[in-house]
């Protein structure tokens, strides 16, 4: 088990990014660790390349803002060559298909069709942030899954439990492949 | 502490549930990033409370409708951030002198004028204090988590009604903006001040006179029958504008008299391991909290240092800086300014030990590594 991770969830504003970084951090407390959420505003917040950082540990954090990550999604080309410096040499790079990557770098990496399986098996793209919490849960395995499903229903919009349910369900099944 | 109670708040969302745990039940603000959530959340809150919120045209006349809630006897708040604070430094005064309690709370973002609007600064540490003109007192104070802006809310309108100031609640955007894990305490934990009211019958209530004890006079509310005059002008203890110079020269004494000579009360830190320290780094809000990974981290290199962090900015703490100067070899003071509490520590500590700066002003906040180097580098 982990001490303290640090994530990074990237893409274009309108993925749900950020909600995507809270579900994660109410998760983590629910589950009795630490969590701190911050995210970046401004221009960047809207259709550009946007960002939601998750600090996860077992001790107090002090310092809130995510330097090298360890886990970083990126769901955009865009949000990939920005942020694809700050991950840790040896830490896990989750991508949607539609990026390309550097074929010689050391992650550990993920390309997988998240924003395909929200469109087309769960039906709307909206829900591509749960699809990549499903995703990280099967990768990562830092959470209690139920106490993370709990969360997911708690914090998204009234009405969209089981649509999210089946999104981060279908984010795990890509994984498992 | 029982986990049961912990969750995941915004800072902006702690400090309005702690101002609604104080009594808060009026609110007046112009909607300003990175304070709008302060606004929004008022807004929804408030009304379920039989609370009012209003959003005014403009911070002028928001300070101004949170000076008339307080006088009607409502415990009333306002938020903004630099721009909307030197709007409000008319009638914060006014607040000041005509001795109305009510919380202002500034998150402050990049400076001056509309600056940098999403990204953290410090810039407000003397406009807290000296922003407003004239001699006057001023209570500033300034939380470092999510929890303690929550509780330190609280004690923001605490202080307001006790001393009858305007109190101002400095937050960074760092804090009001992330989310946290806080664990909040039961109303049944948190004290409660509240302003001190007249015993007195109406026809012998003199609205302006201050009991010897404390310097500070009983408020009625309007509305409960006491009739007086309010006024920004120099007023006798009646409240009606007077030119005499030995009552404007009480009065001012009086007005800064009931904060300082109080100040033992007021005095809330964080002493950090500075016992043993050479090396002692004083910073507050975002910042204090990447000092306190660098003296994790530089103690466990062997280097002797520690964190003096200041909840109350203002009134100075001049009492516990002087200690740590008589300690310590070199106070550095981290913040995101070029140096403006930097002054005060220095005309404290100055005469005993260095005092050094540690500044940063792009719109990112300082980060562990940066403080680690300038102590390791010995600058």
């Amino acid at each position: 088990m982990f001490q303290k991770i640090e994530i990074r969830l990237s893409g274009s504003g309108g993925q749900g990014l950020i909600l995507g970084g809270i579900i994660l951090a109410d998760a983590a407390i629910d589950d009795g660790l630490n969590a701190i959420q911050s995210q970046s505003y401004g221009p960047e917040a809207r259709g550009g390349a946007s960002k939601a950082e998750i600090i996860i540990s077992k001790e107090d954090i002090y310092y809130p803002k995510v330097m090298k990550c360890d886990l970083l999604l990126c769901l955009t080309q865009k949000s990939y060559d920005k942020y694809i410096d700050s991950l840790n040499k040896s830490g896990i790079l989750i991508i949607d298909e539609c990026v390309e990557i550097d074929k010689n770098a050391s992650y550990k990496t993920y390309k997988l069709p998240i924003i395909d399986t929200a469109v087309n098996e769960v039906g709307t793209p909206m829900v591509a942030n749960i699809v990549s919490l499903g995703v990280i849960h099967e990768v990562c395995k830092m959470l209690n899954e139920e106490v993370l499903k709990n969360s997911i229903v708690k914090r998204v919009p009234r009405g969209t439990a089981d649509l999210n349910i089946k999104a981060f369900e279908k984010g795990k099944s890509l994984v498992k492949g | 502490m029982s986990n049961k109670k912990a969750k995941l708040l915004q800072g902006n969302e702690a400090c309005v549930e702690g101002a609604l745990a104080a009594g808060m039940r009026f609110f007046a603000g112009y909607p300003i990033t990175p304070s709008t959530e302060i606004a929004e959340i008022s807004s929804q809150k408030l009304p379920a409370l039989d609370g009012k919120f209003i959003q005014m045209e403009d911070e002028l006349s928001s300070m101004a409708a949170i000076i008339g809630g307080s006088l009607a006897g409502i415990k009333s708040m306002t938020a903004t951030s630099g721009p909307g604070f030197s709007l409000m430094q008319e009638n914060l005064g006014y607040a000041t002198i005509a001795e109305i309690p009510c919380v202002i709370v500034n998150v402050q973002r990049g400076g001056p004028s509309t600056g940098l609007p999403t990204s953290p600064a410090q810039g407000e540490i003397m406009q807290a204090k000296w922003g407003t003109h004239g001699d006057h007192p001023a209570i500033t104070l300034y939380p470092n988590s999510v929890e303690e802006i929550y509780n330190t809310t609280i004690t923001a309108f605490n202080f307001s009604e006790k001393y009858r100031v305007p109190v101002v609640l400095l937050l960074d955007e760092v804090i009001a903006h992330m989310r946290e894990k806080v664990t909040l305490k039961d109303t049944s934990e948190i004290t409660i001040i509240d302003r001190k009211k007249p015993t007195c019958s109406a026809e012998e209530y003199v609205a302006y006179r201050a009991d010897d004890n404390d310097n500070i006079p009983s408020m009625a509310s309007f509305g409960e029958g006491y009739r007086y005059h309010v006024t920004g002008l120099v007023h006798n203890e009646t409240g009606f504008p007077t030119n005499d110079n030995k009552v404007a020269d009480k009065l001012i004494r009086r007005l800064i008299d009931k904060v300082e000579n109080d100040i033992d009360n007021l005095s809330i830190y964080e002493d950090y391991k500075t016992n043993d320290a050479e090396t002692v780094i004083v910073s507050f809000g975002s910042v204090s909290r990447s000092a306190k990974s660098a003296v994790n981290e530089l103690r466990n290199n062997g280097k002797k240092v520690g964190l003096f962090r200041p909840i109350t900015i203002w009134p100075t703490l001049e009492k516990q800086i002087l200690e740590i100067s008589k300690k310590a070899k070199t106070i550095y003071v981290a913040e995101m300014n070029l140096g403006q509490y930097y002054y005060e520590v220095e005309r404290i500590a100055g005469k005993y030990c260095n005092v050094k700066k540690i500044n940063k002003v792009n719109g990112e906040l300082i980060t562990p590594n940066e403080i680690i180097s300038v102590i390791n580098g010995g600058n």
